[in-house]
């Protein structure tokens, strides 16, 4: 795919679904550790949300890239409440301010992935080793927009931004968590990923298979 | 622990199920949204509506506050776990009766979030929401960062007080600045004896070790002050008073109302024994004790523990607690 339009938006919630749903169990596995274990079923199920209003018929004909994301924050916004559910709705609306002039270049997904981790940092108010999900979205942002801005090739932006992605959840492991609900457990929280952190990072790991 | 459980994803569908069945003189279930109950009194046109939602298991909290002159409709979330923003937005357009709505809830991440998006889509609707966001838990942070603090069992007098007020006829912001005023008032410690377990996760989420408290737990079990060993009843009343009484600067011959809850496992007798110290304890320190309530009143699922929540009052406080309400948890 050449550019990020609608087409690239509803195969990329429908891979990361399915990615999701496949690693349920290892993201709440990772919330019982150092959550209430949801953590899991909270994002394959709002993922699987999206896919299903996509299905619908209720996006203007043809579907715009900003509308697709608007619908998608909004079944974040339906079947997913906790934390989540609000991070990632504002997630998808920021990316759809992003997209709402028009689809972008498939090179300049780092442009998209940026959108993604500011609306989740203005609607949760963390910051970069938080030990939470935008220690995985900024650096992937960061290495795209990096790879990008060195003529790197398609495929190469693509491996910059899972390196970025794989680094990021594994940085979270030794951090204490001042946000969310492991926050309360202050140094006990160390050694342990941040499931957000992970999801965050299965999510970005299907772009290859979107893109190319 | 045994359970009565059937498959653990289905307890709050079930749970909301046997309430609405089992209380249905005071509510009913949202018909356009199952993780919302609405009061059979509501909506009352050109009166302020009382909204506020949560996590499950800590029943009769939240739901358990639906009724008359109470809460008029409750946003359910999955256990421990905020509703999400169109539970919020459709417990708000359930009570709208043209003057406003309230929103009355504690002070959690997930929650702060999903009611200002549910404010948002409610004020795209033309309706006019404020909130009062509870922060009584004295443990959960410093008194000079009292807007960090958690929102624990005070959130039942800041209903009661605003459930009153809407019911007196009064405008939002005087709802608003009554419900304020309660909270404002509310101070509150949690004693956690043992933890508790989420059905889907199957071990605790925390740990109290045989022969130990932890003072100042939090509702789900966050870390309290400190973990001490397990004292007597009484000397534990005397530290929960302490420590609550400590943090609020109360003239002599202040009438407080004071609400001594059970965390879930702890048998309501134990509550009494508490509450015959706590009482005497906070007269010895010249308050005078307005109205007591002892009972289950906000639990953790089957955390081991107790609450004490102290409310000072004065007259505006004192008529509007008293004022007539009925719901499930709390008949006044």
């Amino acid at each position: 795919m050449t550019q990020i339009d609608s087409a690239f938006l509803i195969r990329f919630f429908r891979l990361a679904s399915e990615q999701l749903e496949a690693d349920r169990s290892y993201l709440c596995k990772l919330d019982g550790a150092i959550g209430d274990g949801d953590h899991g079923t909270s994002m394959a199920l709002g993922f699987a949300a999206v896919v299903e209003r996509l299905r619908r018929p209720l996006m203007p004909e043809p579907p715009t890239p900003d509308a697709i994301l608007t619908e998608a924050a909004k079944a974040f916004l339906s079947e997913v409440g906790a934390t989540v559910g609000p991070l990632y709705a504002s997630a998808f609306l920021s990316g759809a301010k992003c997209l709402a002039a028009g689809p972008l270049e498939t090179r300049q997904i780092g442009t998209l992935i940026r959108a993604f981790a500011d609306g989740i940092r203005t609607r949760g108010k963390a910051e970069t080793g938080d030990k939470t999900m935008l220690d995985v979205w900024y650096p992937a942002a960061l290495a795209a927009e990096n790879a990008c801005g060195d003529g790197a090739a398609l495929a190469d932006i693509l491996t910059a931004i899972t390196e970025a992605a794989t680094a990021g959840r594994d940085s979270t492991g030794p951090m204490i968590a001042s946000r969310g609900r492991a926050a309360r457990l202050n140094e006990r929280s160390i050694g342990h990923i941040d499931p957000g952190a992970a999801s965050a990072a299965l999510i970005l790991s299907v772009l290859p298979e979107v893109i190319l | 622990m045994q359970r009565f459980l059937n498959n653990p994803d289905d307890i709050v569908d079930e749970t909301v199920a046997g309430f609405v069945r089992a209380h249905r003189d005071l509510v009913r279930l949202s018909p356009d949204n199952a993780r919302v109950v609405v009061s059979q009194s509501a909506p009352q046109q050109g009166r302020v509506g009382i909204v506020t939602g949560g996590g499950s298991g800590h029943e009769p909290a939240f739901i358990g506050y639906t009724g008359r002159n109470l809460v008029d409709a409750v946003a359910v979330g999955e256990l421990f776990s905020s509703p999400t923003a169109k539970s919020f937005h459709d417990a708000i357009c359930a009570v709208d009766g043209g003057a406003g709505v309230a929103v009355l809830y504690g002070n959690y991440a997930g929650d702060n979030m999903n009611v200002k998006m549910a404010r948002k889509m409610a004020k795209k609707d033309g309706i006019d929401v404020d909130t009062v966001v509870a922060n009584d838990d004295v443990c959960s942070a410093p008194l000079a960062e009292r807007e960090k603090r958690r929102g624990v069992a005070g959130e039942i007098f800041m209903w009661k007080i605003g459930g009153a007020k809407a019911a007196s006829g009064a405008s939002l912001p005087e709802v608003i600045g009554a419900a304020q005023k309660a909270i404002d008032n509310c101070r509150s410690i949690g004693v956690g004896l043992g933890p508790c377990t989420l059905p889907q996760v199957g071990h605790p989420n925390f740990e109290i070790e045989p022969g130990k408290m932890e003072l100042g737990i939090g509702h789900h079990g966050e870390p309290g002050m400190r973990v001490e060993d397990l004292r007597t009843a009484n000397e534990v009343a005397d530290e929960m008073v302490k420590i609550v009484l400590d943090d609020h600067d109360l003239p002599d011959g202040t009438e407080v109302a004071v609400l001594v809850s059970g965390l879930g496992a702890t048998p309501v007798n134990e509550l009494y024994v508490l509450y015959d110290r706590i009482e005497q304890q906070i007269e010895a320190r010249g308050l005078k004790v307005y109205r007591p309530f002892v009972g289950n009143y906000f639990t953790s699922l089957e955390m081991v523990g107790a609450t004490l929540t102290v409310m000072a009052l004065d007259d505006e406080l004192k008529a509007l607690l008293d004022h007539d309400a009925a719901s499930p948890g709390l008949t006044t």
